[in-house]
């Protein structure tokens, strides 16, 4: 390919991920995303059949992310939070200690299985609620939900967007990916509760008592709470048997939407929309022209950066340069660079990777510098909230949290790596 | 004499309780204060998922139920206090948002919410911290429940 289109590429992929970070008019990422790739195409920065692979190894993704989404909203109007709000309200007891417990758990299971975007739109707000009725001070118990839709992702390919295309480059299964990352998820959420116990210890001590009002009884969504276990369920069984997984998603979130349908719980439009499927259209067109950079010129540019092997040292590495890079942006992009880099060192440095890319973004609130200088930019003259009560629980435990989370892949690839 | 009550979680009925037996004739005003950062932070962690859960603001419903709760706590406060009093919610950085409020009362009575296990130290948490330092005018500072005894108070550094 000509230097001229080399450097186009780069300059569309600036000015795409720019476009994602403003969001001018709030506009959808697609409508710059999708001419970009157009443009890419036809300026020959990447070959019709190289952009033909690239997007049928992101199809099973995006159809996997569409179906997950439409399976959490529809859990979510069945009720299926509402009643973990009504059961972390009793359990707690009145106590915050135990409430933040059982937020943390709440939370990183809701991120395991039906992905971040769940909890940051679904389950923070019920939390918030919860922590009202049980009568304590809800701050804690919001912020470790903002915290582990990051830090609570690793454990399952369905819980970030990342994890399933690392599990595609990857080539492993489901149930392989949960094996080698069970510790480091672990070993993220006891860092992230330390933190949370010791940054928050004040706002921890004021406890209602037990006299919690008992409000209306929520009755557990069984229908619900079934097709998402047969699901999980399903995933393992499709991951043994060498099907894809998306498969499985797509017949859960079918499921539900007829039901939710008949019921009235929600309009055919409203199922279409949980779809998102401008966002899908964002990560195809990204995925061409982030290969058409990477391809042309950045691969080689990074070698030097990259480490060769997988020892402890090469993943702290690998981690360390995701974070940072995750942070300069946002994950996603981070992600598409750096995988077909980290590919070639096999299951550790990919998963170090996601290690970096996804607890990464808790440094700041807002997942990435971009994002944060450019909304103090904007909102310069709004009386938006002090920027160090956001950051400085971010800068202490993003750190530590990583570190901790990528010695324990560490000791996982040394004991699981047979299996994979 | 004008009193101001500051109203949080948890702690607030043990502040009503002490003006009724201490200043049963005070014209009372009960504030309580939303927090703008929590919301802020729902809202920024929905921006760092880019285009999912597009077309909703989870900031924007914390928003609206946190608003919610505090005024059932302001209105379950002037329930326990059982005689005419103003009430009133700000929105804000709290600590700040309480200690102006404080410029024309007389008195300003809270809570001490450090641990809560002993008589101290930390009697007082950041904010908290911040609005005595800070408030214009006298302050009375309640115990929430039952005070632990002097045993609690860790012994005194050996002195050469």
């Amino acid at each position: 390919m000509s230097p001229g289109a080399e450097a186009l590429a780069a300059v569309l992929l600036v000015a795409v991920l720019a476009f994602a970070v403003i969001r001018p008019r709030g506009l959808p990422e697609a409508v710059a995303a999708v001419p970009a790739a157009a443009v890419v195409l036809l300026t020959g920065g990447l070959g019709w059949s190289q952009a033909a692979e690239e997007t049928a190894q992101l199809l099973p993704v995006v159809g996997f992310l569409a179906a997950v989404l439409v399976l959490s909203e529809l859990c979510a109007r069945d009720g299926l939070f509402e009643w973990a709000g009504q059961f972390m309200a009793r359990r707690s007891r009145g106590e915050p200690h135990r409430l933040l417990l059982l937020v943390f758990a709440v939370a990183a299971i809701t991120t395991a299985v039906l992905s971040l975007d769940a909890t940051v739109v679904l389950l923070t707000p019920v939390v918030f609620a919860t922590a009202a009725r049980v009568g304590v001070r809800p701050r804690p118990h919001v912020y470790a939900c903002t915290h582990l839709a990051n830090g609570g992702s690793l454990l399952l390919p369905v819980s970030n967007l990342t994890n399933l295309l690392a599990m595609t480059a990857l080539g492993i299964g489901f149930v392989q990916f949960g094996l080698v990352m069970l510790l480091p998820w672990l070993a993220v959420l006891v860092v992230e509760y330390l933190a949370f116990r010791w940054y928050f210890a004040g706002d921890l001590t004021v406890s209602a008592g037990a006299g919690v009002a008992a409000s209306d009884e929520v009755a557990l969504p069984r229908f619900s709470a079934t097709v998402l276990a047969l699901t999980l369920l399903g995933f393992v069984v499709a991951s043994l048997a060498g099907v894809e997984v998306a498969w499985v998603a797509a017949v859960g979130a079918l499921v539900l939407a007829v039901r939710a349908v008949r019921r009235g719980q929600a309009r055919v439009p409203e199922v279409a929309g949980a779809l998102n499927l401008p966002f899908l259209a964002f990560v195809l067109s990204l995925g061409i022209v982030v290969k058409a950079v990477v391809d042309n010129g950045l691969a080689d540019a990074m070698a030097h950066l990259v480490p060769g092997d997988d020892s402890l040292v090469a993943l702290l590495w690998w981690a360390g340069l995701a974070a940072v890079l995750a942070n300069l942006v946002n994950n996603l992009p981070a992600v598409l660079i750096l995988l077909p880099l980290a590919t070639g060192g096999g299951v550790g440095p990919v998963l170090a990777v996601l290690i970096g890319v996804n607890v990464g973004p808790n440094l700041t609130y807002v997942g990435s510098l971009a994002t944060l200088l450019w909304r103090r930019i904007v909102h310069a003259h709004d009386h938006e909230a002090p920027l160090g009560e956001f950051t400085l629980l971010g800068l202490l435990a993003t750190p530590v949290a990583i570190v901790v989370s990528v010695l324990a892949l560490w000791a996982s690839v040394q004991l699981f790596g047979g299996a994979l | 004499m004008k009193v101001l009550v500051w109203i949080t979680e948890a702690t607030w009925p043990a502040c009503v309780d002490a003006v009724t037996d201490l200043f049963p004739d005070a014209e009372v005003r009960l504030l309580a204060a939303v927090p703008g950062d929590v919301a802020a932070q729902v809202s920024g962690a929905r921006t760092g998922l880019w285009g999912r859960g597009a077309g909703r603001d989870p900031g924007a419903r914390v928003t609206a139920i946190a608003e919610e709760a505090t005024r059932a706590m302001l209105d379950a406060a002037a329930g326990r206090l059982g005689r005419p009093a103003q009430v009133e919610l700000r929105t804000g950085r709290v600590e700040r948002e309480v200690t102006a409020a404080a410029t024309d009362a007389d008195l300003l009575v809270l809570a001490r919410d450090g641990d809560l296990s002993r008589l101290g130290p930390r009697s007082l948490d950041r904010h908290t911290r911040f609005v005595v330092d800070h408030a214009p005018c006298r302050v009375l500072l309640v115990w929430p429940g039952r005070a632990p005894g002097l045993a609690s108070i860790p012994p005194p550094p050996d002195h050469p």
